[in-house]
Formats: C-alpha cells, sequence, structure tokens
C-alpha cells in the first residue's frame, strides 16, 4: 500500500500491538502527529516533559511486560529523552522511542534542532538507527521492536529524518526479523546446567540470589519452584522484590547496601551462590575482595557479558532463566533438603538476632510506618513505583511485595523524577489497579509538571511524599561520612503542597498523624484523583542496615546504633 | 575467589562487522566509554561480502579481554569476535626520506624488511615495508639514521593461522 513514512510509523506501532504511546510533539517530528490525529489504533498521551513520557513508557513496559513506546522531536525533545533512555537502559527494559530529526539535507549542517542523536544515545540504548531512506523504515520499525524485547531486553531508539516522514512509498510491514548478526542464546547448556545441578546437590550453604532479570523473564514462578523443591534459602535484589513474595518462607529479604542483616551475612557465609539473573552490582556485593569468600558461583544470564565480569564464576550458564530453570528443576529431583538444614537454622537465628526494624515513635511520623501501614491497607493490590533516595530503599525494606512487577523503581541508573510519570504509564496499563509512587520532597519537584498530565487524562496516581526536608540520602551520607556538613540538602523551604496538586487539577493532602494518613489514604483512593500527599516525617531518620560504600557486605551499621 | 594477578598483555582481535554506517563509531565508541585501550585500528571491507573485518591491537589482564570481547559481540551488527592466538600478523608502513640520503643504504635496510623504494620524488624519497609489527619497530629505529621526515605506519592486519 502506498503512503507517507509518517502513515508508516502509525501503522507499524498499530502491528505491534501498541495500545498506549508517551510522547511529545515538535518540527521534526510534525508530520507522524498529523497521522496520529487520523488514526484510532493508539492512544498518545501528552506528558509535560519528553523525560516524563520516556518515564511513563517505561513504567508501562515494567507493569505489563511489553514494549514501551515513546515519541519526541528533535534536538531539545530528544536531549531531554536521554534520561529515560538511560535509565531504561541500566535495568534492561525493552521500550522503543522514536525521534524526529531534521531533512537528511540539513543533517550535519547544525541545523534548526539538530543534534547527533544516534551518536548522543549510543551508550545508554540496547541498540539505534538513522533511518536514511524510507524503504528500510518499516525493517527498521519491525526490528527495533524485536531487538528491544529479545534477549536481554532494552531500549532501542529509531531516528527518523523528517523529509522521509514525508516521502510515500510502498509499505509492507516485515512479517519476521532476521538479523544475521544477533541471535540470542536461550537454551541453557545443557552439560553445564547438570553440573550446576551436581554442585547444588553437594553444597551445605547453597544460597539463590536472584535479581531483576527473574522479572524480565518473567521466571518468578519457576525461582519459587526451585526454592521450595530445594528447601534453599534466598536472597532478593532491589530489582527482584516481589519475585519470591513476601510471605515466602524461603525468603531471607533484599541483601545489599541497605539489605537486611540475614541476607547479607548469608551472602557473606554461603559456599555456593546461586545466581539467577543478577549482576553483581556495587551496591549488592560492597567489597568484592570480601565478597562471598567462601563460595562457588553458578551464574544463570541471558548476557554472557553479565557473567564473570566482576567476579569469577565456576559454573556460567548462559541463556533465558525460564528455560534453564525448567531444566534444573526436573533434574533437582529427590534432592536432599534436610542436607541445608543446618543452614537454614543459622540464617533464622541470624534474622532474629537483627531483624528487618526500626523504631516507631507517637510523636512523629516514622516513613517505615508509612510504608508498612501502606502495605497493611493496600498491600497485594498495589503497584508500588519510586523515586529514588531514602524513601525507595524504605518502600523496598518494608513493603510486603507479593508478586513480580508490583514494584518499579529506578535501580541501575537511580534517577530522582522516574516514579511520578513511571506510576503513570503503570496506571494507565492498569486502571482497575491502584497505582502509588513512594516519592521525597526532592524527587517530586524533578517531574512535578505530570500532575497536569495525570488530571488531564484522569489517570489517578497516587503521589506519598515522605517529607523529610531533606535529599535525605545525601543527608544521610553526610551525616555518616562528612561530619554533619549539610551542603546543599536542606530543603525547608518548601512549595504549597496542597495548593500545588491543587493548582494542577489535583488534590493535596498535608498528613502529620497516623490517624490523618490513614484517613488521608483512604480518601485518596475514594477520590480517584491525582494527589499529592504531603507527609511530614522524622528528619533525622536513617536507612539502616548500611553497608558503607565500599566496604564489605558484612560490615553493617545496624539500627540500634543509630536510636539516641 | 581467584585473585591471581592479573597482567597487562597485548592482544590482537578481529571483528567481523556488517557494513553499515557508524558501525566503526559503535566499536572506538565502546571501548573509549568502558574505558579499554586501542593501540591500533585498521578496517576494510570483506571481498564479496557485505561485512568488514576490523582489526584492533589493545591492552589488557585478561578479565578485561573477556570484557572487550563480549562487549564486542553485544554490538547488534558485530558478527564474530576473533581473539587471535595463533596468528600472522603484518604492518606496513611508510618513510620519506630527503633524497640526499643514501639511497642504496636505504634500499638494503628495506629490502630486509620485505620492502623497497616506491617513489623518487625531486627532493625526497618514500620507502615501503610491511612486516610483522615487532619488525616494523625495528625497521623505524634502523631508519632513524638517514633522517626521515615522515613515518606513517599502517596499524596491524592479522588472519589466524
Ligand atoms: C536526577 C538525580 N539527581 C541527583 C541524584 C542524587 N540523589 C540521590 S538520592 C537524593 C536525595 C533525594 O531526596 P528526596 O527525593 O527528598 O528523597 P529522600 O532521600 O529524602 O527520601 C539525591 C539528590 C539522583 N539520584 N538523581
Ligand atoms: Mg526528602
Amino acid at each position: 500500500m502506498q503512503m507517507s513514512g509518517a502513515q508508516m510509523v502509525c501503522e507499524a506501532i498499530i502491528a505491534e500491538g501498541v495500545k498506549t504511546v508517551f510522547g511529545y510533539p515538535g518540527g521534526a517530528i510534525m508530520h507522524v502527529y498529523d497521522e496520529i490525529y487520523k488514526q484510532n489504533g493508539f492512544e498518545h498521551i501528552l506528558n509535560r516533559h519528553e523525560q516524563a513520557a520516556v518515564h511513563a513508557a517505561d513504567g508501562y513496559a515494567r507493569a505489563t511486560g511489553e514494549v514501551g513506546v515513546a515519541m519526541v522531536t528533535s534536538g531539545p525533545g530528544f536531549t531531554n529523552a536521554v534520561t529515560g533512555l538511560a535509565t531504561a537502559y541500566m535495568d534492561s527494559i525493552p521500550m522503543v522511542v522514536i525521534s524526529g530529526q531534521v531533512p537528511l539535507s540539513l543533517i550535519g549542517t547544525d541545523g534548526f534542532q539538530e543534534i547527533d542523536a544516534v551518536g548522543i544515545s549510543r551508550p545508554c540504548t540496547k541498540h539505534n538507527y538513522l533511518v536514511r531512506t524510507l524503504e528500510e523504515l518499516p525493517r527498521i520499525i519491525k526490528e527495533a521492536f524485536y531487538i528491544a524485547r529479545s534477549g536481554r531486553p532494552g531500549p532501542v531508539l529509531v531516528d527518523i529524518p523528517k523529509d522521509i516522514t514525508v516521502a510515500i512509498g510502498d509499505f509492507v510491514y516485515p512479517e519476521t526479523v532476521d538479523i544475521l548478526t544477533y541471535k540470542p542464546t536461550y537454551k541453557g547448556n545443557r552439560k553445564q546446567i547438570e553440573k550446576a545441578v551436581e554442585a547444588i546437590k553437594k553444597a551445605k550453604k547453597p544460597l539463590i540470589y536472584v535479581g531483576g532479570g527473574a522479572v524480565l523473564s518473567n521466571a518468578s514462578d519457576l525461582v519459587r519452584e526451585l526454592a521450595k523443591k530445594t528447601q534453599i534459602p534466598t536472597v532478593e535484589t532491589l530489582m527482584a522484590r516481589g519475585v519470591m513474595g513476601a510471605k515466602n518462607p524461603m525468603l531471607l529479604g533484599m541483601l545489599g547496601m541497605h539489605g537486611n542483616y540475614a541476607s547479607n551475612m548469608a551472602m557473606s557465609e554461603t559456599d555456593l551462590i546461586i545466581a539467577l539473573g543478577a549482576r553483581f552490582d556495587d551496591r549488592v556485593t560492597g567489597k568484592l575482595s570480601e565478597f562471598a569468600r567462601y563460595a562457588d558461583i553458578i551464574h544463570v544470564d541471558i548476557d554472557p557479558a553479565n557473567i564473570s565480569k566482576l567476579v569469577d564464576v565456576d559454573y556460567p550458564i548462559v541463556g533465558d532463566l525460564k528455560d534453564v530453570l525448567e531444566n534444573m528443576i526436573s533434574m533437582l529431583d529427590g534432592v536432599d533438603t534436610d542436607r541445608y538444614r543446618a543452614w537454614r537454622e543459622i540464617l533464622k537465628r541470624y534474622d532474629e538476632l537483627h531483624p528487618q526494624s526500626y523504631v516507631d515513635s507517637d510523636e512523629v511520623l516514622k516513613p517505615q510506618w508509612v510504608i508498612e501501614r501502606v502495605g497493611q491497607l493496600v498491600g497485594e493490590k498495589a503497584i508500588i513505583t519510586s523515586d529514588v533516595g531514602q524513601h525507595q530503599m524504605w518502600a523496598a525494606q518494608h513493603y510486603p511485595f507479593d508478586r513480580p512487577r508490583q514494584w518499579i523503581n529506578s535501580g541501575g541508573l537511580g534517577t530522582m523524577g522516574f516514579g511520578f510519570p513511571a506510576a503513570i504509564g503503570a496506571k494507565r496499563a492498569f486502571p482497575e489497579k491502584t497505582v502509588i509512587n513512594v516519592t521525597g520532597d526532592g524527587s517530586i519537584l524533578m517531574n512535578m509538571q505530570e500532575l497536569v498530565t495525570a488530571a488531564e487524562y484522569k489517570i489517578p496516581v497516587i503521589n506519598l511524599i515522605l517529607n523529610n526536608q531533606f535529599l535525605g540520602m545525601v543527608r544521610q551520607w553526610q551525616t555518616f561520612f562528612y561530619e554533619k556538613r549539610y551542603s546543599e540538602t536542606d530543603l525547608t523551604f518548601q512549595p504549597n503542597w496542597k495548593a500545588l496538586a491543587e493548582a494542577c487539577g489535583g488534590i493535596g493532602y498535608d498528613v502529620a498523624t497516623k490517624e490523618e494518613f490513614d484517613a488521608a489514604l483512604k480518601d485518596a483512593i475514594e477520590q480517584d484523583k491525582v494527589c499529592f500527599m504531603n507527609i511530614a516525617v522524622n528528619r533525622f531518620e536513617n536507612v539502616l542496615p548500611m553497608v558503607p560504600a565500599g566496604g564489605a557486605l558484612y560490615n553493617m551499621m545496624l539500627p540500634q546504633i543509630e536510636e539516641k | 575467589m581467584g585473585t591471581e594477578i592479573m597482567k597487562d598483555e597485548r592482544r590482537v582481535i578481529s571483528v567481523i562487522v556488517m557494513n553499515e554506517s557508524s558501525v566503526l563509531a559503535r566499536v572506538t565508541a565502546l571501548f573509549a566509554g568502558r574505558g579499554y585501550n586501542i593501540e591500533s585500528l585498521t578496517v576494510a571491507p570483506i571481498p564479496n561480502s557485505s561485512m568488514s573485518h576490523i582489526t584492533i591491537e589493545t591492552k589488557g589482564n585478561a578479565r578485561v579481554m573477556e570484557q572487550i570481547t563480549k562487549q564486542l559481540h553485544k554490538l547488534i551488527p558485530v558478527y564474530k569476535v576473533i581473539e587471535h592466538e595463533e596468528m600472522i600478523e603484518k604492518e606496513m608502513v611508510l618513510v620519506k626520506f630527503p633524497i640526499a640520503e643514501n639511497l642504496s643504504d636505504i634500499a638494503a635496510l628495506c629490502g630486509a624488511y620485505n620492502g623497497g623504494i616506491v617513489n623518487v620524488g625531486k627532493e625526497m624519497i618514500i620507502a615501503q615495508v610491511a612486516d610483522e609489527p615487532a619488525r616494523v619497530g625495528h625497521f623505524i629505529e634502523a631508519a632513524q639514521r638517514y633522517n626521515p621526515s615522515e613515518i606513517v605506519r599502517g596499524g596491524i592486519v592479522a588472519i589466524e593461522r
């Protein structure tokens, strides 16, 4: 069929089954927007900043597992989108971002709103394309979606010069993709799996270490099955919260810089790490030379580059977690679970010794209490997104996550401003679910314009602002490591949160007590409107346990130390 | 876990890539972005194919080399990465000498390194040598006494035996 490049973009998006596109128009992408106006195969949400549009597409992708789609114009539209690309890249989120570019004839001339988008985005995309002819446009979009969702997922940028969107040509959307140079490995090597299974059977203190890969590969049920069948204790990374389910007896908790005592001690004392879609991030390992000193390592990952990148791996298995676990579990019939009993007892005692805890107060709201309370009130029904800082860690530590994709946060890049637009994306995907963004008084301001988006499209996201009048996480480091010199972290100058939300078509709450919180949350859920809930919490609360950066995982600062 | 001292070693790798725009930029940006060394780099299309052959001389310990190989593999247009073990490697060099120098000595020197004089101008002669990279280095050292005014090394090409 004959059509313009702009029409091809829309037809391709429809052919990919995309229901929602998040974006922001401008000169170079106007032809595509003109076609968006004429079609009704998908909806378009006008976020009020390109960064937010990309985070919203990202949140949509994380909540659904489908490819998120965002659209921006050239130059500043694209550069605003870069943080969104980088955020998705670091957490391996499947996403396609389509950007306008100046016409081919102007490329390289420093034309108006020209910027080298493929050059800038090279290190923060899985792959990117500058479309050079109309003929290759359908194939490129097809490949972009395929690359984004296959193998280790990631964001793909398609940069389209304006004249290509204007030109008319024949449209045939390819049915299949065949990229000679890109063939991800899904099937784990059977011999390697057998060896790993032997190691599991011989171990005395094995530990399952689950990462975000388990979420991306939709392998949570299998991870649970492995833990149940073998009775091997399990720790989750920040990105894997929800994989095991909070009530799962085999779950020790989250490990890493703000992991709980039992999890970090388990990692320090295990004799066999079973790493499933985790990448030994520095926030997880602490000081590498002290990390898991007694352990052999089984590492299952779809990305070979993750294996032996930071630690030497004894049993590398490249493949999709689902495929590998199916095989592994079937080979573990009759495994002697008693073998690990003593180990389980030790870890149980560790947890009794230093459980995940905080000291509650009657005078002031404790942020941890707020998180726990949300867990009690909405629990498994809600999707929780977060920004970056102390509030994020408290949410990860204290919320009873029950299933994968219930917890959405920027782990790899740690992007403040991610939570609110990501919540908008998640809520659009699941309008029936309560979607709550746990945020801070610093982070929320980084994409607060999304109040307008959420109000316009009636996307009732609840923003819980754990307000400590600080850039709290930075303040915590200043307290511990900079002799309390609070350089540029004091946020006592504050907006009127309620008025701010109301000015943009939302609602606001000021909350300072437990009773007020319960009432406000109930009302917020009933009102079904985007809201800011300004929750005054203890200013100097610290996130504990804490492994100081560069320290050994077993050297944790524990809660008692902090309470005065 | 192994904490053996890892030595930096010179390595030559060949990267076979799709012949498409910006593929070289992807490869070099990967080295720059991840802090890997490029000592030399050559690239040319592979005859009768849609691929190009990039030869990179680099330095790093075993873990770094493994990462370089894997990261290169992750680039979508990369078809194959060969970490050379048993290879024939050659490099070419062009050197310009003043015409007043002893031309027969220069010709003899070049001859000893698989080369010769390839151009004679009014004031300068140009000599060419193609040999193993280490020997090219020796040649350049030896050539110093004839006051070379310009030296252009071509970078390494390698082929597995
Ligand atoms: C875009 C961005 N800028 C800076 C940082 C560094 N940073 C990490 S946490 C943090 C403080 C966040 O403050 P707030 O949102 O109030 O959360 P709190 O820690 O107080 O809960 C800062 C500045 C970041 N992660 N992202
Ligand atoms: Mg704060």
